[in-house]
């Protein structure tokens, strides 16, 4: 009876086991085949024609394969992007989770889980028939996709996982520092802003990176409203993000070409790029919890 | 003890997942994988294929011309579909090329252009950047925007071979789809885009090239100049599946010609 009882106990621990190493096998598997796939390239391209050249013309006789274009690129559109979304986000955060009556902000938040909800295509989609129309119009230019749309479009998308962190944090401080603050004379904005703020600054900090983090992967979106050619960074230019590198063009490649190899090796330095943002993240939010 | 069982249960749970791979191996299949601008031809024909004899399972997957490739040399398809013919590395490599239909490549203005006609010069001197204005070639004034695919595409690719522009196109967007390029033009006054003359919709205006609008008619007789094949791709020597080759001749036959019509594209043969 209670052998049988140990066996099956042992049996779910093995089922168990698996379930998590299906996710670890995952991540190694991604790292190993992106590490692999993505080296022979650029050993053959020179790591600094790979990273600093500005020409990418993978399909010419003389095939060039520069993709500083790119990085620029996706390092003008996220900062752009968090520019404009970490002030709106940041705002809004505070809004809702210190002035705010109930029913608005219970109104507001759902509105942001839905925002978090709406599929990139659709972003995109609507990007494409509303905003570069709208571009090209205000700006007077003669087509409307460009990086500035594209920044538009993220920073929206960025929204979502700024405000919600930041009010998660926001919220989290404890009442005694605000009442401190409000009977030592403090207005309430005086209040939110020198006490709640600063005490809530990791989490604050954890939403920005987030932010980066969503901006820098997005593909779908960026594809459609950024006109996606090969130049060096304009903001009403037509741009190519690290992302859409790779995602525009992998479909129709020569297998085993050195310009799919190449793309492999876009796609190891946007990896590389996010590692990055990861390894912040978690610093902040380490920095958080010893606090 | 305890070890063993834990080895042991994840062995049953492999074993389970590998037969389970098994299991479909005898049911009558014909995979194809490739072009997306075969998307409706393969479409139809997949449909009356699997309407003709029961029990059989038409499958499509819609990647893009060289992965359609790459899969049938890999063996992970039965039928590779690509809107180019093979490159000479393609049928190094033992590929073999069907021709199954012709489609023209429209090229599509904003509906509120008024040009309707261009020769072939001026098309390819449009996309090289040597015109840059509408009014150049009797259009409004307008700085030019140029709209294609993206590098490898076989709608590109198609274009550029035949307007003798390749890899010289000053593009201001380069589209991942058909369906974009599309709206992207319905969207802009001054742009002009290429896309298969099945998929233009009317959102766009199908310019003449040469004097010669593209229609069947017009891709048949081979006097629309801007067209393109569409391949059914095999490997030599490895055998089709009885199902597969049974599609293969379906699609070659008498019966085929009508469906490919329907579908906006000349049959070949």
């Amino acid at each position: 009876m209670k052998n049988e009882a140990k066996v099956i106990e042992n049996a779910v621990h093995g089922v168990f086991l698996i379930l998590g190493l299906i996710t670890v096998g995952a991540v190694l598997l991604i790292s190993i085949y992106l590490i692999i796939s993505g080296i022979p390239a650029i050993k053959e391209i020179g790591l600094l024609d790979f990273i600093f050249g500005k020409k990418w013309t993978p399909t010419q006789a003389e095939a060039k394969f520069g993709i500083l274009p790119f990085i620029l690129t996706s390092i003008y559109g996220t900062a752009g992007a968090v520019l404009i979304g970490m002030p709106v986000g940041f705002l809004t955060a505070v809004y809702l989770a210190k002035i705010a009556p109930p029913k608005v902000k219970r109104i507001v938040s759902s509105a942001v889980s839905l925002l978090a909800g709406i599929p990139s295509v659709v972003y995109g989609l609507v990007g494409m028939l509303v905003l570069v129309p709208a571009i090209r119009n205000i700006f007077n230019v003669a087509d409307g996709a460009s990086l500035l749309a594209a920044i538009i479009v993220l920073s929206v998308m960025v929204l979502p996982s700024i405000i919600k962190v930041s009010l998660t944090s926001l919220e989290a401080v404890p009442k005694e520092y605000e009442e401190g603050a409000l009977a030592l004379g403090s207005t309430p904005i005086e209040t939110y802003f020198k006490v709640s703020v600063p005490a809530a600054k990791s989490g604050i900090a954890t939403a920005i990176v987030l932010g980066v983090g969503r901006a820098i992967g997005e593909a779908m979106a960026v594809i459609m409203v950024s006109g996606n050619v090969a130049n060096m960074p304009h903001i009403f230019g037509s741009v190519r993000f690290l992302t859409t590198a790779v995602s525009s063009e992998m479909s129709y490649v020569t297998t085993g070409s050195l310009h799919q190899q190449a793309l492999f090796s876009i796609a190891l330095v946007l990896f590389l790029f996010i590692m990055l943002i990861n390894a912040t993240l978690n610093f902040f939010l380490k920095k958080g919890k010893e606090r | 003890m305890k070890k063993v069982i834990g080895i042991l249960t994840v062995v049953v749970v492999f074993t389970c997942i590998l037969a389970g791979c098994d299991a479909n191996e005898n049911k009558k299949k014909v995979a194809t994988d490739g072009s997306t601008s075969m998307e409706k031809v393969i479409g139809a024909l997949g449909e009356a294929f699997e309407n003709e004899n029961s029990g059989v399972t038409f499958t499509y997957n819609p990647t893009g011309s060289g992965t359609g490739i790459t899969a049938v040399a890999e063996g992970r398809c039965d039928i590779g579909l690509s809107s180019r013919n093979l490159k000479d590395e393609e049928t190094a490599k033992g590929l073999e090329a069907t021709i199954l239909a012709y489609d023209g490549i429209a090229v599509i203005v904003n509906p509120s252009n008024p040009v309707a006609d261009m020769d072939m010069e001026t098309i390819a001197k449009i996309y090289r950047g040597e015109i840059t204005n509408w009014k150049d070639v009797d259009g409004n004034d307008g700085e030019i925007v140029l709209i294609g695919r993206e590098a490898n595409s076989g709608t590109r690719d198609g274009f550029e071979s035949i307007t003798d522009t390749e890899n010289a196109c000053k593009y201001r967007q380069e589209l991942p789809s058909t369906g974009d390029v599309i709206t992207a033009v319905a969207n802009n006054p001054n742009a002009v885009g290429y896309a298969s003359v099945a998929s233009v919709k009317e959102s766009v205006k199908a310019i003449a090239v040469n004097g010669v609008a593209p229609t069947e008619s017009t891709i048949k007789d081979g006097s629309y100049k801007i067209q393109r094949p569409f391949v059914l791709v095999t490997k030599q020597g490895a055998d089709l599946s009885k199902t597969a080759s049974e599609f293969f001749e379906f699609c070659l036959s008498e019966e085929a010609k009508a469906i490919i019509s329907e579908a906006g594209v000349v049959p070949a043969n």
